[in-house]
């Protein structure tokens, strides 16, 4: 158990060295030419208006609201699933009675027209 | 004739001989090896990535009715190697206005991200880096490291192209992060277990997708929206935010983030196969005949299991190169209005069957759990279709002279 999770943190460690070995011999060779035009932000050839930090529509909080509520209690469905043979019928049964709260979550989400793209 | 049947251990035996030999202690001849092993898989893992930049350019080639890369050697085999000698060679420009830390962490993110998944594939029975006990949560964990890396990429730019391709990404794979959980439940009721080598070993009888067909389509869908691929590409979409996330990276940091989608993609074809095709086994127990016990072979199994994510991996292109761009309105009502309730139905469906018919022999169970997804899918077809036709009635009592043009 312990070794499995030494492992993955070998893993880890080797799994960022090796992306990071081209990126260190492309500094090495690639040329190195800077200017302040080359440097200036993309926007296809027109001058950047503002700052490009900006505040962007949010529609995407909510979708991510929605979303956090979801993941969470589906964690909490893994255990339950795992174990789902050897449980009683009654159980199982309550675990459906648990997604039926996740899916009132959804409905009240969707009637109060969160699942609208304003 | 024992390399032949086990090579993995085999080697190891062998260098661990060698190393307790030299009067290394246990502990840390272990470390030698997990490193040399955990170095070999990842550099295999590269060079296959390096093939498949030539297996995409020459697939996409042939859907498009072209030849694709045919003129540095054999069918342009030598090809992606020029492309990655270029991408080093190429100058790395890093714009003014960029944070510098986040923008040069995030491309090895997002490489890094998909190689950790690698430390779970299964390759063959014996072929394989940790067989982790919660190994389908790994994979949903090790995909938020990427939805990560496109958020420091687009946000570290300082760019409005790099910054709504990464608002778009994340709302994307956030939200198709659901369905994939929630339908990952099936195979752990099914198989019992949560590890990738026990998932794959309980369909060495009978495979999910055919006792779940409905739970491997809505797995498909939600993995290619995981992939950032089309028709899900909006954070891309070249032509309304030029290329999205990436617009300002180049060289060799452009490199990663191309080279980790396609090993993305791969990987995801290869736990399609894991989770629904029986990985490197699912023989229908042929391979428990004596005649075709060579199906045990784990160099056989590692050729099926690479046939298979080969498979899975084609049929994402396919997909990729046959379908438009969909709207992000419509992606996002899509996931939650259609896809997540149909995977909790999907969910319900088998938890509840898979305890009914627990007593039933394996056919009979099968037989059951493929025409209950059948029923679904009939059902879900057929109130989409009443949907479809009441939202086509509206239209027309509405607006009849746009009918008529």
């Amino acid at each position: 158990m312990q070794s499995e999770w030494i492992y993955i943190g070998l893993f880890l460690v080797i799994g960022i060295i090796v992306p990071v070995v081209p990126l260190v011999f492309a500094r090495l060779v690639a040329p190195r030419k800077p200017n302040p035009i080359k440097q200036s932000t993309y926007e296809c050839g027109i001058e950047t208006v503002g700052d490009s930090w900006v505040q962007f529509k949010a529609q995407y909080y909510v979708f991510a609201l929605v979303f956090l509520a979801f993941d969470v209690e589906a964690v909490f469905l893994f255990p339950w699933a795992l174990s789902l043979k050897q449980l009683p019928l009654f159980v199982v049964l309550e675990g459906i009675l648990f997604i039926a709260i996740l899916v009132s979550g959804l409905v009240y989400a969707w009637r109060k027209g969160m699942m609208e793209w304003v | 004739m024992v390399f032949l049947n086990d090579p993995i251990n085999f080697i190891s035996g062998w260098i661990r001989g060698l190393l307790t030999g030299w009067g290394l202690t246990e502990s840390l001849a272990t470390l030698i090896i997990y490193l040399i092993g955990i170095t070999v898989l990842i550099v295999f893992a590269m060079i296959l990535d390096v093939m498949l930049v030539w297996v995409e350019r020459k697939v996409v080639a042939r859907f498009q009715d072209r030849l694709g890369p045919n003129r540095i050697g054999p069918f342009g085999l030598i090809q992606p190697f020029a492309d990655i000698i270029k991408m080093v060679i190429k100058e790395d420009i890093t714009p003014a206005g960029a944070d510098r830390i986040v923008y040069n962490i995030a491309p090895v993110l997002a490489a890094t991200s998909v190689i950790l998944l690698w430390a779970i594939l299964p390759l063959a029975s014996s072929i394989y880096g940790v067989d982790l006990n919660v190994g389908l949560l790994y994979i949903v964990a090790a995909g938020s490291l990427g939805t990560l890396a496109i958020i420091m990429a687009g946000w570290s730019s300082n760019n409005k192209y790099a910054l709504l391709g990464a608002f778009r990404m994340v709302a994307n794979m956030i939200s198709y992060e659901i369905p994939m959980v929630i339908i990952l439940l099936v195979p752990t009721i099914l198989a019992d277990t949560m590890s990738i080598k026990g998932i794959t070993q309980a369909q060495s009888g009978m495979w999910f997708a055919i006792l779940s067909p409905l739970a491997f389509i809505i797995f498909l869908i939600s993995a290619i929206a995981e992939l950032g691929r089309s028709p899900f590409d909006l954070n891309e979409a070249e032509s309304e935010i030029v290329s999205g996330f990436n617009v300002e990276y180049s060289g060799m940091k452009f490199g990663w983030f191309y080279a980790g989608e396609l090993l993305h993609a791969f990987t995801f074809g290869g736990f399609i196969a894991v989770l629904f095709f029986g990985g490197y086994g699912g023989f229908f127990g042929l391979e428990k005949i004596s005649l075709f016990s060579w199906l045990n072979n784990p160099f056989v199994q590692a050729v099926v299991f690479i046939a298979k994510a080969m498979f899975g991996y084609w049929v994402i292109m396919w997909i990729k190169y046959s379908m438009p761009r969909i709207r992000i309105d419509h992606m996002l009502a899509f996931n939650w209005k259609f896809l997540t309730p149909l995977a909790l139905v999907v969910l319900v469906n088998t938890a509840i069957l898979s305890k009914v018919l627990i007593d039933l022999p394996t056919w009979g169970y099968a037989l059951c759990m493929f025409f209950s997804n059948i029923i679904i899918g009939f059902i879900t077809i057929e109130i989409l279709r009443s949907y479809g036709r009441k939202q086509r009635k509206a239209n027309e009592s509405t607006s009849p002279q746009v009918a008529q043009n």
